[in-house]
């Protein structure tokens, strides 16, 4: 025997192995859905897609979250998302229109609420610590280009707070990051999502105080089925659906037609 | 452009590199001539910011300068401030982030000059400090050079650590890698991309400065 046929054959099993599962494995879920999330999505959209994973054992559902700007460049270059949840409205507009898609394939899925959050181990009220002469940094998230930075502004301005605050203020590149700013001590307060203050993290670790959603215009957020697969279909109606409309709820959003 | 983050950005690139010469060049003595077995545990902290996501850099030093830790007290029993969301405190982070770009070329440097020169300096009676001094550092240059255009280059172009820690202060943490981003955030695509020229333009003088004073011949053309 030549040594020359022990590495052969050391190479030729795999090989084989490694065409034959290819060949004979069923095309694994011919159903898939990927999703785009906004990342204020990140504690109630994981329940919302147990549950329709249940529901649909043939689907395979996938999800990204994200900042939605970002997801707005990658999915206008070209990104393979099936679905995009943005986490306001304009985004999914913007991509309709150019994608010529008709404007109906845009939904409002959720409303976003804001919320003001201060570490469990602050002496500060919540209700009352954005006015408090004692903060010396507010975080919100960028008003640039995060909507829930765009909501707490106006939130400021109407409540009257805004000048006097206007020089405390630090800046989230979005609202996870505010709630790090605060968490870590380097600012006394932020205004963030109510999604993320209800979440388990946000909550063992500090308190809350819901600002009155009649002080910032309302922050819808609005998703867009990207392409015409069925699954994505079936997967936007499951997310319009009263369960998980009640998930939403249950997790710091309002939603739509409420 | 946002002419207010370009100036930022290079005020603390220039303040980070003249801080780095001052206590990078000690550091990068030691690594080269210390004798001590232990050594290598230095070498390797000092290389840790290449290897760290910045992030992951700018979220531990956003703890360790915030209020709650003791440097944070520390600092605001001192000044009466804060170090988080301030200059200061950015070019603290930045000093961190870009230290291994000033040592590592000083100490190759500093091992690359000829071991008879210091010894014949020695045997002249001449000090440690004054052979450092007037010895090593000269035969140096180009090596301190390399090091110190690589750290203003860094921290030019320094992001996650400024996004961690700064709060986007416009004038203050605002640095133009951030003003960048939140054009293209903002889908202002024009805008991000004049600033990002001008950052490349910045960019690429700077490192053709630092290979051509690394050139030994200042011919461009080769002589017959």
């Amino acid at each position: 025997m030549t040594p020359s046929l022990i590495p052969r054959r050391s190479v030729t099993l795999p090989l084989a192995l490694a065409l034959w599962c290819a060949a004979c494995a069923p095309p694994s879920h011919p159903r898939k859905v990927t999703v785009a999330a906004a990342a204020d999505l990140d504690f109630a959209l994981p329940e919302i897609a147990a549950q329709f994973r249940r529901a649909n054992a043939g689907v395979q559902l996938d999800i990204a979250y994200g900042s939605s700007g970002n997801f707005y460049s990658q999915i206008a270059n070209g990104a393979p998302f099936d679905v995009f949840l943005s986490a306001d409205a304009a985004y999914p507009r913007q991509l309709a229109a150019a994608r010529h898609a008709p404007e109906n394939s845009v939904f409002p899925y959720a409303v976003g609420r804001l919320a003001v959050w201060v570490p469990a181990t602050s002496a500060l009220d919540p209700a009352t610590a954005l006015g408090d002469p004692s903060v010396k940094h507010i975080a919100i998230a960028n008003p640039l280009h995060a909507p829930y930075g765009r909501a707490a502004e106006a939130a400021l301005r109407s409540l009257g707070l805004y000048a006097a605050v206007a020089p405390k203020l630090v800046l989230g590149e979005n609202v996870a990051q505010t709630l790090q700013f605060v968490e870590s001590g380097a600012a006394d307060a932020g205004v963030v999502a109510l999604s993320l203050a209800l979440a388990p993290a946000a909550r063992a670790h500090g308190r809350y105080w819901e600002i009155p959603p009649s002080a910032y215009p309302r922050l819808e957020q609005a998703g867009i089925v990207l392409g015409d697969s069925p699954a994505a279909r079936e997967f936007r109606a499951f997310l319009l659906s009263p369960a998980a409309r009640r998930i939403l709820k249950q997790n710091g959003f309002s939603v739509p037609g409420e | 452009m946002d002419w207010q983050a370009i100036w930022l950005s290079v005020r603390l690139a220039a303040s980070t590199t003249a801080i780095l010469l001052v206590i990078g060049l000690p550091v990068a003595y030691w690594l080269a001539f210390s004798p001590r077995r232990w050594k290598f545990l230095v070498e390797a902290v000092v290389a840790l910011p290449l290897v760290l996501p910045p992030t992951v850099l700018g979220f531990y030093v956003l703890l360790a300068i915030g209020p709650h830790s003791p440097l944070g007290a520390l600092y605001a029993r001192l000044t009466g401030g804060m170090l988080p969301f301030s200059f200061q405190g950015l070019l603290l982070a930045s000093v961190l982030y870009s230290f291994p770009f000033t040592v590592q070329p000083v100490a190759a440097a500093f091992l690359a000059v000829d071991r008879k020169l210091l010894e014949a300096s020695w045997c002249l009676g001449v000090s440690r400090a004054d052979t450092f001094r007037r010895v090593i550092v000269p035969l140096s240059v180009p090596g301190i050079a390399t090091g110190a255009i690589l750290s203003f280059a860094h921290t030019l172009g320094e992001f996650g650590v400024v996004l961690m820690v700064g709060g986007n202060l416009p004038g203050v943490t605002r640095t133009v890698s951030i003003s960048i981003y939140d054009q293209v955030q903002a889908l202002n695509y024009a805008a991000a991309g004049r600033t990002s020229l001008f950052l490349l333009g910045v960019s690429f003088a700077v490192l053709t400065l630092t290979y051509a004073l690394g050139r030994r011949v200042w011919a461009i053309w080769p002589i017959h």
